[in-house]
């Protein structure tokens, strides 16, 4: 049973020094292989959670596993190196071309630069990139390209869970909506256990498994899309009424 | 007898004394980096000592040069002999610039950009060399830049406790109220000040990150 659950949140806060509680109380099962997703608006705690998954944040109380091991008991980068992070376009490296971005993580685990380089071509054609695009800069990219290349750098050692912290977010909508089914594609094809923040309802409902809806640091409730929709709860019957209402206004005119 | 005349009739002499010169401003330079690079990388780990050696090293800017020069004629080996008084000095003041664009340069690098490093599982250190450093570099290399230039400048105050130099020129010339030799000092050691500016001016360009060029 445990081995089904790749991450594990137990009565977990989150404070920050001068005492301001960011999560309050948070227990979350996240099973293999799911796309969760992290619903909520901004402040309300979504990626305080995904930082405390790859410890880039500590648990002020609680527990959180990581494949069924205690986040007290991983080493920092052994564990950081098992899961991938995709964040908006941003985080690529600047002053690195596109396959030492993807590769540096293979690089540092000691890969043979041949096996990087192999590495680099699939990646690329994975995520719908012209692998000519290697030996450029990511300036010289398009917003969409650039996002490909972060979802690429992510899964070069082949990690078994990603966390994506609203990697779309900064996308046109035509290109976002290019990407989101793509995702959908690649993780078909993947399997990856992946924990993805947005503040986009619609982009929740379509991509994810199961989604999380948090609120002032805490978690309101984990439904399917489908429950989500349906519900009766009044918040999350405010949501849903906040996404339908500019809809139906398109539709009235 | 115009400026021109006089550097040829001292050929020799000026070129020695501007070799002398870029000897005291080339070595305090290079102590200056060997110290100041890695006192700054620390600041950017250790921040609570951000204020006292910033701060140190502030006052240091504050002393005035011919002050400096004298307060260490009695240190011990240190004030044995002249260029070592001049070398420390120089050091000294080319430390701040040194320190704060190496804490500047690090911390400004963005920091979306350094939590994807950790994030993706880099060391502190693979942090510091893959990503930090080369972001920061050419804020860094104008910080030698600007340590440089005033060391052309100040070296040649150092004149006055015999370390040699073009400030012998200058110093001459003030005591024999003669243009002409005070010029002979003064000219090349603003040249020299202008070289080192372009060539520094140049390379942080080329370190310039490939995004920005």
């Amino acid at each position: 049973m445990a081995a089904e659950l790749a991450i594990e949140f137990r009565n977990v806060s989150y404070l920050l020094d001068h005492g301001r509680e960011l999560l309050h109380d948070l227990n979350l099962e996240i099973h293999r292989g799911e796309t969760l997703v992290l619903l909520g608006r901004s402040g309300s705690g979504k990626t305080t959670t995904l930082k405390l998954i790859n410890e880039l944040l500590t648990p002020s109380s609680g527990d959180l596993r990581v494949n069924g091991r205690s986040i007290r008991d991983w080493d920092p980068i052994e564990l950081r190196r098992g899961i991938g992070y995709v964040i908006q376009e941003i985080g690529l490296f600047p002053h690195y071309t596109v396959e030492k971005n993807i590769g540096l993580v293979p690089k540092v685990m000691g890969w043979p630069g041949p096996r990087i380089r192999e590495r680099v071509r699939e990646l690329l054609t994975l995520v719908g990139l012209d692998p000519q695009i290697a030996s450029r800069y990511p300036a010289q990219l398009s917003g969409g390209q650039r996002q490909r290349v972060g979802v690429a750098r992510a899964l070069a050692a082949d990690p078994p869970i990603l966390l994506m912290d609203e990697p779309f977010g900064a996308l046109d909508a035509i290109t976002r909506s290019e990407l989101q089914q793509e995702f959908l594609k690649l993780q078909a094809q993947l399997h990856k256990t992946v924990v993805f923040v947005t503040h986009d309802l619609r982009e929740a409902l379509l991509l994810g498994t199961r989604i999380a809806l948090l609120e002032n640091g805490r978690l309101v409730a984990v439904l399917t899309p489908e429950e989500f929709a349906h519900s009766t709860d009044p918040l999350i019957a405010a949501y849903m009424a906040a996404f339908r209402t500019p809809l139906d206004n398109t539709e009235a005119r | 007898m115009n400026l021109w005349q006089f550097v040829q009739q001292n050929r020799l002499e000026v070129l020695q004394l501007t070799l002398e010169h870029l000897w005291l401003v080339g070595l305090s330079t290079l102590f200056a980096v060997v110290i100041g690079i890695p006192l700054g990388i620390l600041l950017t780990r250790r921040p609570v000592l951000e204020k006292p050696v910033l701060g140190a090293a502030n006052v240091m800017q504050t002393i005035p040069s011919l002050a400096l020069f004298g307060f260490l004629l009695p240190a011990p080996w240190i004030g044995q002999r002249a260029d070592r008084i001049a070398i420390l000095a120089l050091t000294l003041y080319a430390l701040l610039p040194l320190i704060r664009n190496t804490y500047v340069g690090i911390t400004g690098v963005d920091r979306a950009i350094v939590e994807a490093g950790r994030g993706m599982g880099l060391t502190d250190r693979q942090l510091l060399f893959q990503v930090e450093l080369p972001l920061a570099m050419s804020v860094i290399i104008a910080g030698v830049r600007v340590a440089t230039v005033i060391s052309v400048g100040l070296a040649t105050i150092a004149a006055a406790v015999g370390a040699g130099g073009l400030g012998e020129y200058i110093f001459r010339g003030l005591a024999m109220v003669n243009n002409t030799v005070i010029l002979a000092g003064a000219v090349p050691a603003a040249l020299l000040a202008i070289l080192a500016d372009v060539a520094l001016g140049l390379l942080e360009k080329r370190l310039q990150p490939a995004h920005a060029r």
